[in-house]
């Protein structure tokens, strides 16, 4: 091998910030069923426990084995409400805290799942689940949630985007930060390794190991290489690394996949961005033209970086799943916080630039007074890009309460820091109030 | 097992010598060897495979840490499917 294609390797750990940002194992719980809640939370946790008990082990092996950092080991299990829903119980807090010991025994960063799917309406345990989020989240440090109100199929659940802003304003009135773990989706899928948002879906396997990559810094430093060329050659430039990237993701996901003797399900193929210099989505777009992110011109650049990378990724790997696309998570990329901060990106333009990109309006701070109505508009918005362009789309907004445009939240580590971003004061309550479902859109005349 | 060992430090003499009297002892054989000085810095890269059954990679990289540690060398092993994956179609 050439000494020039050792050293390229070697740099883009190194100094590039490659990584696997996280190997999930999907688990499904539909085997713990029982109309006795005790019972059901006990297989639950056996099961985790059990199936995943070598995940932390064989992720720390391959780590050192192979020289590649592996951020988070995570599991994400079928959608509570589905398991917990014939046991009689009234809430499920106590699903959430056997979810957490069973993760805390493991020693797992996070765990999914404890969700609802409601995209065309509610099922017993969804409300029960849905009303438990905001304790669940109160009393937990590892589990995440997400519910689906929406898909290309089903429409809008008009009743559920209602809910959820009242929900989310719940959470936030207890402690803004818990809001991170809480994820509202329209189209989500079934095997995405990334959180808040990742659960089991119910038409996966038993068990299955999928990969999340990361690597913004790696196609930011291809990118300085091709400066002033054509359009053209950026996305060629995209689509090579993004190649050697997902190679890597495939290469450890079906490594760890054999040892732990667990399916190998997929590669999500998505640029994942940390707050640390230089793992940054937006000083991507940047390189290729843009003074900063948010300028005219943003969503453009975008949708060719997120296209070019799905096609690098995809011969790079047997099965590409999960969000696959740009997270533009602002406070988990700090130009992105910079843009913000310097009043030259706001919600809208991210909201125009989810129409394009994974996943949506994420990590999101906004004033402490915003109404619930309008996070419940903002969901809707999103719903409804998701909804028509056959996408999945999501909000993860954080109501900053107490707070006001130019204060911040601190979420520590990885999730980093949100500046509280203004939103437009004029009121959905009136649309909201209707409830109801907003009905599937027709699939032609696409204008 | 196949893995690339990369040895970057401050030139000095005998850094082959050292590293390559290691790998002997461990039984790791030499495949392919490659080494440069940029700006002062003496960087090697090495190809290095052994048999799996009387080393583990674990046993291997913490006698190459050990001997980063000695001699003021930053010593890195990985294992050359990583390589391979990244780099070959």
């Amino acid at each position: 091998m050439e000494a020039k294609a050792i050293l390229e390797t070697i740099q883009m750990v190194a100094e590039e910030n490659l990584d696997i940002r996280t190997i999930t194992m999907g688990i499904s719980l539909f085997d713990c069923i029982d109309s006795d809640g005790g019972k059901a939370r006990q297989k639950i946790y056996d099961k985790i426990t059990t199936s995943a008990q070598d995940l932390v082990t064989v992720a720390d092996q391959i780590q050192t084995e192979y020289g590649v950092p592996i951020i988070n080991k995570r599991i994400a299990v079928t959608p509570i409400a589905l398991i917990a829903a014939a046991s009689g119980d009234q809430d499920y807090v106590a699903y959430a805290q056997t979810m957490e010991r069973a993760a805390e025994a493991l020693g797992v960063d996070l765990i999914g799942g404890f969700s609802a799917l409601v995209q065309k309406g509610y099922q017993s345990g969804d409300r029960k689940l849905i009303a438990s989020i905001p304790q669940a989240l109160a009393e937990t440090k590892r589990v995440c949630s997400s519910v689906n109100i929406g898909s290309t199929r089903a429409g809008i659940n008009l009743d559920a985007v209602g809910e959820m802003g009242r929900i989310i304003k719940q959470i936030a009135a207890n402690d803004p930060v818990n809001c991170m773990s809480l994820v509202v989706f329209a189209n989500a899928v079934d095997d995405n390794p990334f959180m808040a948002g990742a659960f089991h879906g119910v038409g996966e396997a038993d068990r299955v190991i999928n990969v999340g990559i990361s690597g913004p810094g790696v196609v930011k430093r291809a990118l300085e290489q091709v400066r002033g060329q054509s359009i053209d050659i950026v996305s060629e430039q995209i689509k090579k690394t993004a190649f050697k990237v997902t190679r890597m993701g495939q290469l450890v996901g079906s490594i760890a996949a054999e040892r732990l003797d667990v399916p190998f399900g997929i590669v999500d193929l998505s640029l994942a961005p940390t707050p640390n210099e230089g793992d940054s989505v937006a000083e991507i777009l940047e390189e290729i033209g843009l003074e900063s992110v948010g300028a005219p011109g943003t969503t453009a650049a975008l949708a060719l970086l997120n296209d070019a990378v799905k096609k690098g990724g995809v011969m790079a790997c047997e099965h590409v799943g999960g969000l696959s696309g740009a997270f533009i998570p602002v406070s988990e990329d700090a130009e992105m916080i910079r843009a913000v901060e310097a009043g030259r990106l706001g919600v809208e333009k991210l909201e125009a630039m989810t129409a394009v990109c994974s996943v949506g309006l994420d990590m999101i701070a906004v004033p402490g007074d915003t109404t619930a109505a309008s996070i419940s508009g903002m969901i809707a918005d999103e719903a409804a890009i998701g909804m028509i362009n056959n996408k999945t789309t999501a909000v993860r907004v954080i109501p900053a309460t107490g707070k006001q445009v130019g204060d911040s939240v601190a979420f520590g580590g990885l999730f980093g820091r949100a500046p509280v971003m203004a939103v437009n004061p004029s009121q959905p309550q009136a649309f909201i109030q209707r409830g109801g479902h907003i009905p599937a859109p027709i699939h032609s005349f696409k204008n | 097992m196949k893995a690339i060992i990369t040895v970057v430090g401050q030139d000095q003499v005998g850094i082959v010598a050292t590293v390559a009297t290691k790998l002997a002892a461990l039984k790791i054989n030499i495949v392919d060897i490659s080494q440069t000085l940029m700006a002062h810095n003496f960087t090697m890269m090495l190809s290095g495979e052994w048999d799996a059954e009387q080393l583990s990679f674990a046993a291997a990289k913490t006698a190459l840490d050990q001997l980063g540690q000695q001699t003021g060398l930053t010593i890195h092993i990985q294992r050359q499917e990583l390589f391979d994956a990244i780099q070959k179609l």
